[in-house]
């Protein structure tokens, strides 16, 4: 009863930053209609970023999260300007160019990283990388629990600044529909630059959340990628409540199917789910609770 | 019905011959690798350039028809010869399953799909050690030591996929093929099942694309679930050398994946040596810190070939001819 | 022939029935749910509840490219060209349903360009064609299925006079040839002048069914179309 517990409360931890990830994600879908393919990588990016400067810098990873997520949002904002926006004017026969696209950045990040530091396996340990207390015989790990804190932080900042300010809303209305968005004034090439850079920001802050309890090396960002996407289809494209669903439902099968089937199948649980729902709910969460 | 062109003939002839005048093992390497993929890229072609439907997981195919083949030598004992016969067979029969999962979808979450299939295959022939051997692989005694005889195989599967596409094209498949390309929803009210026909195109992809993987077990004589179920080496490179070459043209994939495969080599061997050579002839110590991260950066350059292609031409060598050509100043301008 | 449906809360238990060979017409200012019947009876949706007959047949459950090869074609309300197809091509694939070689499916397809005024376009792509060309491209498109019965979408939207009258033209040619029509508009004059009845619908709803000058005078109707046109 205890490792159903202990599993459980792994997953939830694990499945608040998943939801960053996830909500990132999203909010590129529903704005941009784009699957990135590319997103696990940016995460990868920020990674590597944390560790350069904790390594380098001595600066605590909560501390950088200063760092990356500009610096992310920043490259985001490049990618989207001078790669992604210009396709849209392009002419060809076939309309996944955008997602090929992320397909190559993906693959050009990735060895830029590997270039810069080899595929050897980096990670960053801190005081609390390791640490852990108890709750009623239940070890929750402290890095973990700080980054769920954070994240549940970073959450709720996303939902204030989608419906409060005006580029949120800005947002909310050209992933709604494009043409009267645009009608309206805003200008939807710009948003779609914000929103690559906020997807970016947000990804980026799960990655340096994660790096204290992860190991780090160039290809991790491809299974993030895939988590990312099971994320967002299982929540419904373009719903940031159904990212948190999705990214917790995906945290909590992880754990659960490491725990009880095998380590092996962390990777197949997640894509099991996602066809699954691809089968079974095509709308994903958001069509059961229409939120 | 085929209406034979004297270039193909000429460039054909050249093709049947390149083996008694090529005699280096390195460049009839080369040139199988050539085929096999325009094998592939054809097959892609067909249900991604001509159906319009873009599929991440081609993989799955050539790693079934691959396992196919490894596993009649392996595992029953026959020649692996069997496998080139019905390799084609198993990826078709792999084919209904993928097209139902993945046909409900339309656009990019039909690419995301075929992706994840891809990697379900992929963990699946890792896992399930008991028929694949898991990392393992598969190692068979290859019945030919000479590469002639593979050579003539991988030409006689190229040419057949190149007349499949040259006969499909121009005839009510085609034209089905491409309406639902255009416009699904048009399609339907015209008449055509699109999704029975959108099954029809993903058949010919895959037994073209598990054929070439049973000759890959074949010629190679070593595979495993990483190699055969990559997903950036088969399915992705599937999709550039389509998308290099040209969609929706029909000597598009032969364009592209001769260039892709060069360019794969090129950066391989860092410029054939000729970057070993300069740095030998110039004693730069730099130039061996160039040669030595050009010949480890293939991938990079993929991934630059793919952002730049998009950008730039994205209808590919063959598609974007004239575009070329202009550029180049060698066309006529257009008043 | 003879149609029973209703249901979807845009189409609220409409019922009606079609006579062979007529133009039979069906009005309604914009939203009212007209697009949709269209959509229902192409099982492009399905209905929620109600039924679809065609010549004794119960077509309901049908799928759309059944439908079609069954004998109802139609058209879209905004234009579906197959764009990097030739005009030509377009009609040939639809031709296709009825041919099987291609010699056939061509010889056919010339013939339905040339019944609608189209020839001249044949090696023009699709999507270089003027709005007016395309309208009839997709005519033609649905007539090369050699339907029996052909559901017209707001043909006459965004054409100017001269194109509309020759659009009239046509869609009586059809008539002629022995195709029943339904057409669907919200521009009167057309539908007035070609409609043998219309049946007019708002908000989902049947207000009024009859000769075009019954519905013209009827009060439902004119109050519906209220800040609408209304060439009566």
């Amino acid at each position: 009863m205890e490792v159903f517990w202990q599993t459980l409360v792994a997953g939830v931890l694990k499945g608040g930053l998943y939801a960053l990830i996830g909500i990132g994600m999203t909010l590129i879908m529903g704005v941009m209609g784009i699957i990135n393919l590319a997103h696990g990588q940016l995460m990868m990016v920020a990674m590597y970023l944390t560790y350069v400067c904790f390594h380098y810098l001595g600066l605590d990873p909560y501390l950088v999260l200063i760092i990356s997520m500009p610096g992310l949002f920043l490259l985001g904002v490049v990618i989207q300007k001078y790669l992604l926006n210009p396709l849209l004017k392009v002419e060809s026969l076939l309309p996944e160019n955008q997602v090929l696209m992320t397909v190559g950045i993906g693959m050009v990040l990735t060895e830029v990283m590997r270039f810069i530091f080899t595929s050897n396996y980096l990670s960053v340990k801190t005081g609390y990388s390791d640490a852990t207390f108890f709750i009623g015989g239940v070890s929750f790990s402290v890095a973990l629990c700080i980054a769920f804190f954070f994240a549940a932080l970073l959450t709720a900042a996303m939902f204030w600044f989608l419906i409060k300010t005006d580029l949120g809303r800005s947002i909310r209305a050209v992933a709604q529909d494009v043409e009267a968005a645009s009608l309206m004034g805003v200008n939807a090439e710009r948003i779609r630059t914000m929103t690559l850079g906020l997807g970016a920001a947000l990804v980026a802050a799960a990655g340096t959340l994660l790096l204290p309890v992860y190991y780090l090396f160039p290809d991790i960002g491809g299974p993030f990628t895939r988590k990312a996407f099971v994320i967002t289809i299982l929540g419904g494209l373009g719903s940031t409540v159904g990212a948190i669903f999705g990214g917790i439902t995906l945290g909590l099968a992880e754990a659960f199917g490491a725990t009880y089937i095998g380590m092996d199948f962390e990777d197949m649980v997640g894509l099991v789910i996602f066809i699954l729902v691809l089968l079974f709910l095509p709308g994903g969460f958001k069509r059961l609770t229409k939120v | 019905m085929i209406k034979p062109r004297l270039n193909h003939l000429i460039v054909l002839l050249l093709l049947i011959l390149f083996p008694l005048v090529v005699k280096d093992a390195y460049y009839r390497h080369l040139m199988i690798l050539v085929l096999m993929w325009v094998t592939i890229g054809s097959g892609w072609n067909i249900i991604a350039g001509y159906t319009g439907q873009v599929s991440f997981g081609d993989a799955c195919f050539f790693g079934v028809g691959a396992y196919t083949a490894g596993l009649f030598a392996h595992k029953l004992g026959l020649s692996a010869w069997w496998g080139l016969a019905l390799g084609g067979f198993t990826a078709l029969a792999i084919a209904f399953p993928f097209g139902w999962i993945c046909f409900r979808l339309r656009g990019a979450y039909f690419a995301l799909a075929t992706l994840a299939l891809n990697e379900v295959f992929r963990h699946m022939a890792t896992i399930w050690e008991s028929l694949t051997e898991g990392m393992v692989g598969i190692l068979i005694l290859q019945t030919f030591v000479s590469k002639v005889p593979y050579y003539y195989i991988a030409l006689a599967l190229a040419v057949a996929s190149l007349l499949t596409i040259e006969l499909v094209v121009h005839s009510r498949l085609g034209y089905y093929f491409v309406s639902i390309r255009e416009d699904q929803d048009a399609a339907e009210s015209i008449g055509i099942n699109t999704h029975y026909y959108k099954m029809v195109s993903l058949s010919f992809a895959a037994f073209l694309t598990g054929m070439a993987g049973s000759l890959y077990m074949n010629y190679m004589g070593f595979i495993d679930p990483e190699v055969v179920f990559s997903l950036h080496d088969i399915s992705i490179m599937a999709i550039l050398v389509g998308i290099v070459g040209g969609v929706g043209t029909i000597y598009g994939p032969a364009v592209g994946a001769f260039v892709m495969v060069a360019v794969q080599e090129v950066f391989r061997t860092a410029g054939f040596g000729a970057l070993r050579a300069l740095t030998r002839a110039s004693g730069w110590s730099f130039m061996e810190l160039v040669t030595k991260y050009v010949s480890e950066s293939h991938v990079f350059t993929f991934g630059v070939l793919v952002v730049v292609v998009i950008l730039v031409m994205p209808n590919g060598l063959v598609g974007d001819w004239p575009k070329i050509k202009r550029a180049f100043g060698l066309g006529r301008s257009r008043g | 022939m003879s149609k029973n449906f209703g249901g979807l809360r845009a189409v609220d238990n409409v019922s009606f029935e079609v006579q062979s060979g007529e133009i039979f017409g069906l009005i309604g200012p914009n939203g009212s749910g007209k697009t949709t019947i269209f959509n229902l009876i192409n099982h492009y949706y399905p209905v929620s509840s109600g039924r679809i007959f065609f010549g004794g047949k119960d077509i309901t459950r049908r799928k759309t490219h059944q439908i079609c090869s069954l004998g109802i074609g139609r058209t879209f309300q905004v234009v579906k060209p197959l764009k990097r197809m030739t005009v030509l091509d377009n009609v040939i694939a639809s031709a296709f349903l009825r041919h099987r070689s291609v010699s056939l499916a061509r010889g056919a397809a010339e013939e339905v360009l040339d019944f609608c005024g189209l020839t001249s376009y044949r090696t023009y792509l699709a999507r270089s064609l003027p709005i007016a060309s395309r309208k009839r491209l997709e005519i033609a498109r649905a007539l090369a299925t050699q339907p029996k019965l052909l559901l017209l979408d707001e043909t006459a939207a965004g054409l100017n006079p001269s194109e509309l009258d020759e659009a009239i033209g046509l869609i009586k040619q059809i008539r002629e040839s022995g195709i029943t029509v339904i057409i669907v508009e919200h521009i009167m004059k057309v539908i007035m002048t070609i409609s043998d009845r219309i049946h007019a619908i708002n908000h989902g709803q049947t207000i009024a069914e009859g000769s075009p000058g019954e519905v013209a005078r009827d009060k439902k109707v004119i109050e519906a179309y209220l800040g609408e046109e209304s060439h009566a």
